[in-house]
């Protein structure tokens, strides 16, 4: 056991101490919050502080005066007659449109803009609407209807999502969080298995071709070595995430105070019936919030470990194993593939069928089988009930005793590997390894 | 007194035999030569003393007692491919092996600081593996080998990559080692080495033991009444009944000459008149010419 710690703890601190991790490992965070923060700030930005655009509306049909919405930061000013050179002796009108003199309501309508800067999409799109929606009136006025009536065809529609369970107990979903937060963990847990399990066969492969390993195994059991190195990395692992995840939420947080974004005041918000702030919120961005406060975080973030730490040591395992068959890392290729692919295809798979089915049979089996157990359950994790908990502890025991199985599994190639040189290694070999006695 | 006894060691692997009853001893407090041509099995036999692996049949005993884990702590082994963390520093490196063979950390901290002064390379200390010289590295090598004190130590092939006076600090460190009462294994391909340090031999070829004893026994044993006579002063070899002549040489008015003569040959023979004999002796094979003949004809 002593030996475990003593190899666990030199690789752990090996990998900690290297420049590459302390960078990494404070970097990522920032460039995230930065990232989220430009976000913000560009979208902030933009609404509080595009400028007002005057805009002259040329309309010799009339039909359009005084008709079309403002919308936000945009002024329609209605007349008959204005040129080019007028818009460009003008300081205070940014843009000329100009209505073709034959227009009709029953017709198409193409108007020219004209300005001196270019018309951004977000504009284009604001007046295409505001015509549209004049148009669309008119027409609607033209048939015959009341503008009350008008006014009640406005419609708009949002779902409110419950969960029933058996017991009768509701709970609150969002297809669109739930979905967000699977697709999220899922990946996270793919890319550390790659990353790090990558790690543990180089670190196999380094002691291997440079005889470490004949010092290490005479005092340590080949397996003690095995799972140290495989544990070491993982704490490595879980010291990024931790890391990662304490300086990020630190960092979303100043920034959140920074531009006045406060999770807890939309909940707050949106607690306080009429409340006018409300009307501004998009209100849908208000449900992702309290939808997401609403899941379970504890549980999902618990599981969210566990499929972590074993997927990993699932994967870390057999990327030890592989590792010690071969004699560099340029001939690991024929062994990384058949591994590689139950990773690449359950993230493809639950990207797509099981974020749309989580509860398929695709999605149940492949969240049960533990070669993509890890990253296809996070995938529906968020999406299961109550009711379906012993399919989530199912695919938890399944995962545990397929560690001990891979754990064993690549200890019996690793102990033979290790001492094997100058062998091209077929799985035949492999195979016949897993019998061999010491 | 032997530090290990080999009884009857046998190892196969799926398709060749590696070690086949292997028997000898390797006497306590000398240097022992372990020799053979490529393919021979002391690697299996070092692993097997090492206990990485086990032996199929046969029995090892270290010190009187059956060779068990309890001694991989008064072992210390240099292994033929140097093998060192490239990322590690010199400091790191060593108190981890030390930890490994059963170091306090506090024991571990004064060694390295004694071994690290005595090779010059305190310097070193902090840093990485892969910035030092091939020299330096092989020096931290050996000092992973022998800081914890071990009364056994197997060196394989200890001189490979040394200049010549790192190879001769390496020599006197082995004869110091020798002296504090340390029992020695090389293994090594290089026959000068040999003959200039190792007090017994034992050569395998071919899974089995070819020769054993002390390094003088196992070139008599190989001696064919070969013979050289240098002097100065008029004698014609041919004249001289019996001998079977081999080479002539002359040099600066010496003669020298190599023959074969069924039994040592009495002085007598070249009693001849104005004739100065300055030397005479009888020529045992090198350690060289002992491997390659017994590598050779076993072949």
């Amino acid at each position: 056991m002593s030996n475990i710690k003593l190899v666990t703890a030199r690789e752990y601190l090996t990998r900690v101490k290297k420049k590459s991790f302390i960078l990494m490992t404070l970097l990522t965070p920032l460039l995230i919050a930065g990232f989220y923060g430009v976000i913000i700030w560009v979208s902030i930005g933009q609404s509080s502080s595009t400028e007002q655009m005057n805009i002259i509306v040329v309309d010799p049909t009339g039909i359009f005066a005084d008709k079309l919405e403002n919308p936000d930061n945009t002024t329609y000013l209605y007349t008959n007659h204005y040129t080019k050179d007028d818009l460009l002796a003008s300081d205070s009108i940014d843009a000329l449109i100009t209505i073709p003199s034959d227009f009709s309501l029953e017709n198409k309508l193409e108007i020219t803009y004209e300005s001196i800067s270019t018309l951004s999409a977000s504009n284009n799109g604001k007046i295409e609407s505001s015509f549209h929606k004049a148009m669309q009136q008119q027409r609607l006025v033209k048939i015959g209807l009341e503008q009350s009536d008008i006014d009640r065809l406005k419609t708009k529609v949002y779902i409110n999502q419950y969960k029933v369970d058996k017991d009768g107990s509701t709970t609150s979903s969002n297809l669109g969080v739930n979905s967000a937060l699977g697709v999220a963990m899922s990946f996270i847990i793919y890319m550390f298995i790659f990353l790090y399990g990558v790690q543990v066969m180089k670190g196999v492969i380094e002691e291997k071709t440079n005889r470490i390993v004949e010092l290490i195994v005479s005092t340590v059991k080949p397996f003690e070595l095995m799972v140290g190195k495989v544990l070491g990395i993982a704490l490595v692992g879980l010291t990024q995430l931790t890391i990662w995840v304490l300086l990020s939420s630190i960092l979303m947080g100043v920034i959140g105070l920074i531009i006045g974004l406060n999770i807890s005041d939309l909940q707050h918000l949106q607690n306080l019936e009429g409340n006018t702030a409300l009307a501004k919120i998009d209100v849908t961005q208000l449900q992702f919030f309290s939808d997401f406060l609403a899941l379970p975080l504890g549980k999902i973030f618990g599981v969210f470990v566990f499929y972590f730490l074993g997927g990993y040591l699932f994967y870390g395992a057999l990327f030890a194993a592989i590792g010690s068959a071969v004699d560099s890392e340029t001939d690991t290729q024929q062994f990384m593939f058949p591994v590689s692919i139950p990773l690449v295809f359950a993230i493809a798979v639950s990207f797509s069928t099981v974020v749309g089915d989580p509860n398929g049979t695709l999605a149940t089996w492949l969240s049960m089988i533990p070669l993509t157990s890890p990253i296809s359950m996070m995938v529906r994790l968020p999406f299961l009930t109550p009711a379906e908990n012993w399919q989530l502890i199912l695919s938890m025991l399944i995962l545990l005793v397929s560690i001990l199985g891979a754990i064993w599994f690549a200890g019996k190639i690793y102990r033979t590997g290790i001492l094997m040189y100058g062998k091209k290694v077929s799985y035949k070999e492999l195979g016949k390894w897993l019998f061999y006695k010491n | 007194m032997s530090i290990i006894q080999i009884q009857g060691v046998s190892k196969h692997y799926a398709n060749h035999t590696a070690l086949s009853k292997v028997t000898f001893d390797v006497p306590k407090g000398k240097i022992f030569g372990l020799l053979g041509p490529n393919g021979a099995g002391k690697t299996s036999l070092i692993r097997i003393i090492n206990q990485i692996t086990a032996p199929d049949e046969g029995t090892i005993f270290f010190d009187n007692e059956e060779l068990n884990k309890t001694h991989i702590s008064r072992i210390g082994y240099l292994p033929e491919e140097r093998g060192l963390y490239k990322k590690m520093t010199v400091y790191d490196q060593l108190l981890y092996f030390a930890r490994l063979r059963g170091m306090t950390t506090s024991a571990a901290k004064k060694t390295i600081g004694f071994w690290l002064e005595k090779f010059e390379a305190t310097t070193w200390s902090k840093k990485k593996i892969e910035e030092l010289s091939k020299g330096m590295q092989q020096k931290i090598q050996f000092i992973v080998t022998v800081m914890h004190q071990p009364d056994f130590i197997i060196l394989d092939e200890p001189f490979t990559g040394f200049d010549p006076k790192n190879t001769q600090l390496i020599k006197d460190e082995i004869q110091e080692l020798k002296r504090n009462g340390s029992s020695i294994m090389l293994s090594t391909h290089r026959m000068e080495n040999v003959e200039a340090i190792c007090d017994d031999v034992v050569l395998l070829n071919k899974a089995q033991v070819v020769t054993s004893g002390s390094v003088m026994d196992v070139r008599k044993s190989l001696k064919d009444d070969t013979y050289t006579i240098s002097y100065t002063g008029d004698m014609k070899p041919e004249n001289i009944a019996g001998i079977n002549l081999k080479k002539i040489e002359e040099n600066d008015g010496f003669t020298t000459l190599l023959f074969n003569y069924k039994n040592k040959p009495d002085i007598q023979l070249f009693n001849v008149s104005e004739l100065h004999i300055t030397e005479y002796r009888e020529v045992l094979p090198s350690m060289q010419e002992v491997f390659l003949t017994l590598t050779d004809t076993n072949s």
